[in-house]
């Protein structure tokens, strides 16, 4: 792989578009076939479908971290294959460069995406072939579904025919006289085989051409499928990271640099002595203790004095966002969208914003933690993770071994919501596996050590103009200053960072499908540079919030109705963007006046390929903001899994709505201050408003639905509040300016 | 010095400090991970298990301070036979990630020992000490609503 690597430096450029040499060198290495990781002895007859004396197995090696997407794996198999969910286990498989995510890179395109041209489409999914080059096995960027579409059900129809061509030969009839049902082949006499039976011949025959059943014919997919994960999460019975259990295994906590700098010194004397310590581990920038159980070690860990480096980053909040101000001074990073004149925006009476939003951590449920067995030779890791090729190369690193003697095995996931995607902790817990050779340690972080240790979602800044010419918005120029989440997390990902300019950073504003004639939309890579990564939307979680909230107020000074401003201003732009508008308006039975007391709020935001409307309502109780409804249209052009789009749709809102009251990553003295849920605290039950969903179909391509409902929460909320008060909110968390009801 | 517990109808003699939370004796020690750990100050509710039918943050009791008979998600009902919450939660589809569940559904079971029909408000305010970062507090609702219906 060194040479793909240096070959991709040169000609890959991140979000650039050097197609040329991504398509010369796509010829003769995307096009070779990965190889198959798992053994055709075993009875796999391609790397997806398993099938020997201990049934059928599905691979999904795609995360679980509660989006369904092991169970629409499965079903995208299933469809074609001819079995039912309850006839098959569905696990996530080995790291292996089959499993390589093909619509990751595909969104890297400069290109709006409502727009794309059908030639845009196979570029885009050309592009998406280097995601095998990069050995990109990742679950991210809402792209699982756009990704297992036609190549799941491409191997589940390859494993069918291939178990009919077993049968054929076996019994001597003609392949076109079988059938296929519930896991079984069916010949003309009734005489039915059993997958199982062909399974060991059927693995000897090479992969048939196929096509695909039109969707006239699907039975399961379309339909709401009970979830495969859902029993064992409802007993206690479902494997997380965290209940990972070895012979043998100890319990480790850790303490790292909350500068996320080295350490100078630390005394681990006393802590060595306390109850159930077998160990203190000097890790250089940080400490671990080994213990019999998880609670002593973190007790013995806390009890160390540690003196830090100094943090390599501004100091406090106060300097991040003079950096960000900063940014602006800055030559555009890019200029991805410039329609029309919008230089020619007259100052005199311009409508204009300043925005900012703070700071985010992700703070799954499950903290941070992997287990690690190392036995001098072999690495053996059990963790959640996004992106275990990753992982076992940084952590094969760490261990200073080849990557071929680092076994993963991937685990429910009590939540990633792009955290996970990192490796950092499976690497700390080959670090601290190293030192106790021979034994299996879990690491497990507390919840301070969570938050003070993530990779968060940048502070970022929006400077918006517009003018109206004879009452309707002729023109939008918008400037965002943001660091680059992109440059950072591709550097740990990869090793090296693809030049040129990061969409992220204007992801969700440069790309709406308004048709507003002179439309500008300019990022700008603030020079600050703490831990970031990727979190639920990405750009589009602040873009989201940008955007539609400087809309609402373009609207108010036009004095129309927000809803009928989009309505005008996406109808001849794009079809299902007005179409989302529509359908929410009428499921809230908008009327565009409220009454006392009560205040509505509009977003609509466009990411991930998804147009997502929401509408937020709010009411005044005793001087209380409390979120009573919220209504949701969205349009993945097919929804696979109803009731999980539903499901998706409104927990992607609940994470937005939960930042925008109350969330915020603050730092001190180079450390973040907040370290536990008092701190930072998510939206509870009695705060969750009713929620309505409808899910259109009215797009051509399947798009993507784990992160298109967390975009326009924050901005429907903060417009239903403006309507409510008249108060104008600018800035995140909205707690800050209003009080809400707990 | 060993400390005795009675946990799901078993007895269970455990030789830990009295000080380590019944939490962490449960994972740790008994190998039963179905009680989570999600913040240790009782602030999220993910580790709630019944000690005589109370709801409890086992994440602040501890070992020494265990005063009755302690039942974990494990003890509620299993795969095979399933409490009524279990199936209700099953029947609405409700986990996603999943990792805050067993902590719902034990803080459920104790509202419905307690108050066999909650009102709306009397659910959410029950349940308000329970987080779930993936939002799935609508078919918590429902799923408890729909086991006080089934009783």
């Amino acid at each position: 792989m060194a040479s793909i690597g240096k070959i991709a430096r040169r000609t890959f450029l991140f979000g650039a578009v050097a197609v040329a040499g991504g398509a010369a060198f796509g010829a003769w290495y995307v096009a070779k076939p990965a190889p198959n990781p798992l053994d055709p002895a075993d009875g796999s007859l391609n790397p997806f479908v398993v099938i020997n004396g201990d049934g059928i197995a599905l691979i999904a090696p795609r995360a679980e971290m509660g989006q369904g997407t092991h169970t629409t794996w499965a079903a995208l198999l299933a469809e074609e294959l001819d079995v039912t969910l309850d006839q098959v286990s569905v696990i996530h498989g080995p790291p292996a460069q089959a499993y390589f995510n093909s619509a990751m890179m595909s969104e890297a395109l400069p290109i709006k995406g409502y727009d794309a041209s059908s030639f845009q489409h196979s570029l885009g999914q050309m592009l998406g072939q280097l995601g095998k080059v990069f050995n990109m096995q990742v679950t991210g960027g809402s792209t699982a579904m756009k990704d297992g579409f036609e190549r799941m059900r491409v191997a589940g129809a390859g494993a069918r025919e291939m178990l009919k061509q077993a049968a054929a030969d076996r019994l001597g009839v003609s392949i076109a006289d079988l059938k296929t049902e519930a896991g079984q082949v069916i010949a003309p006499d009734g005489t039915a085989l059993d997958y199982a039976d062909l399974a060991a011949e059927a693995a000897q025959l090479d992969a048939p051409k196929v096509s695909l059943r039109p969707r006239s014919e699907w039975t399961l997919l379309g339909t709401t499928l009970p979830r495969v994960d859902i029993p064992g999460k409802s007993t206690g019975t479902a494997e997380f990271g965290i209940d990972v259990r070895l012979p043998g295994m100890k319990f480790a906590a850790v303490r790292m640099a909350p500068t996320r700098a080295g350490m100078k010194s630390f005394d681990g004397f006393e802590a060595s002595r306390m109850a159930g310590v077998e160990k203190v581990i000097d890790l250089g920038d940080g400490v671990a203790v080994i213990a019999s159980n998880t609670w002593l070690a973190q007790q013995a860990v806390d009890s160390i004095p540690i003196e830090w480096e100094p943090a390599a980053y501004p100091a406090d909040t106060d300097g991040m966002f003079a950096a960000l101000e900063a940014g602006f001074d800055l030559d555009p990073d890019s200029t991805m969208r410039d329609d029309g004149e919008a230089a020619s925006l007259p100052v005199e009476g311009a409508i204009t914003a300043e925005y900012r939003v703070p700071f985010l951590a992700h703070a799954t449920m499950e903290p941070m933690n992997a287990t690690a067995w190392f036995d001098g030779g072999k690495l053996r890791l059990w963790c959640g993770n996004q992106g275990p090729t990753f992982l076992r190369t940084a952590c094969a690193d760490a261990a200073g071994i080849a990557e071929e003697d680092v076994d993963v095995t991937v685990t429910m996931m009590g939540g990633g919501f792009g955290r996970r995607g990192e490796f950092d902790y499976a690497v700390l817990a080959t670090r601290v596996a190293k030192q106790m050779p021979g034994t299996p340690v879990q690491v497990t972080w507390s919840r301070e050590e969570d938050m003070r240790h993530d990779f968060y979602r940048p502070a970022a800044m929006a400077r918006m103009r517009a003018a109206l010419t004879d009452g309707k918005p002729s023109h939008l120029d918008a400037q965002i200053s943001a660091p680059s989440i992109s440059a950072q997390a591709l550097e740990r990902w990869m090793g090296f960072a693809p030049s040129g300019p990061d969409r992220s950073i204007v992801d969700a504003a440069f790309n709406q499908p308004y048709g507003i004639p002179n439309y500008r939309v300019r990022g700008h890579r603030a020079e600050v540079n703490p831990p970031m990564g990727f979190w639920r939307s990405v750009g589009a979680s602040f873009n989201g919030f940008f955007h539609e909230c400087f809309m609402d107020e373009i609207a108010h000074a036009a004095g129309v109705d927000p809803m009928q401003m989009r309505l005008d201003l996406t109808r001849d732009e794009w079809l299902p963007a007005f179409l989302c508008l529509e359908a929410v308006r009428d499921m809230s039975g908008w009327t565009g006046s409220t009454p006392d007391g009560v205040g509505r709020g509009l977003a609509m935001v466009y990411s991930f390929g998804t147009p997502t409307a929401m509408v937020v309502e709010v009411k005044d109780e005793d001087g209380l903001i409390r979120i009573t409804n919220a209504w949701i249209a969205a349009d993945p052009g097919i929804a696979l899994d109803p009731g999980n789009v539903e499901a998706q749709l409104t927990g992607g809102m609940v994470y937005g709505l939960s930042a925008a009251i109350g969330e915020q990553i603050t730092f001190a003295d180079g450390m973040v201050e907040q370290g536990n849920f008092p701190d930072y605290e998510p939206l509870r039950m009695p705060q969750m408003p009713q929620v309505a969903v409808q899910i259109l179909e009215n797009q051509e391509h399947l798009q993507g639905i784990g992160e298109p409902g967390t975009p326009p929460a924050a901005p429907a909320l903060a417009n239903a509040i403006f309507d409510l008060t008249g108060q104008r909110i600018r800035e995140m968390p909205l707690n800050q300016h209003v009080d809400f009801y707990i | 010095m060993t400390t005795q517990l009675t946990i799901n109808g078993d007895t269970h003699d455990v030789d830990l400090p009295e000080d380590v939370p019944l939490l962490w004796v449960l994972r740790d020690q008994l190998n039963m991970t179905g009680t989570k750990f999600g913040c240790g100050v009782a602030a999220c509710g993910a580790c709630t298990v019944h000690i005589d039918g109370e709801a409890v943050r086992s994440c602040q009791v501890a070992l020494g301070d265990v005063w009755g008979d302690v039942t974990t998600v494990e003890g509620l009902g299993t795969p095979e036979n399933l409490h009524r919450l279990q199936a209700a939660w099953i029947e609405h589809q409700v986990a996603q990630c999943g990792y805050c569940q067993s902590g719902q559904i034990m803080q459920a079971a104790a509202l419905l020992a307690e108050n066999p029909n909650p009102t709306d408000d009397d659910i959410d305010q029950a349940m308000a000490g329970n987080l779930c970062r993936c939002g799935t507090y609508p078919r918590i609702r429902a799923a408890i609503k729909s086991a006080v219906q089934g009783a």
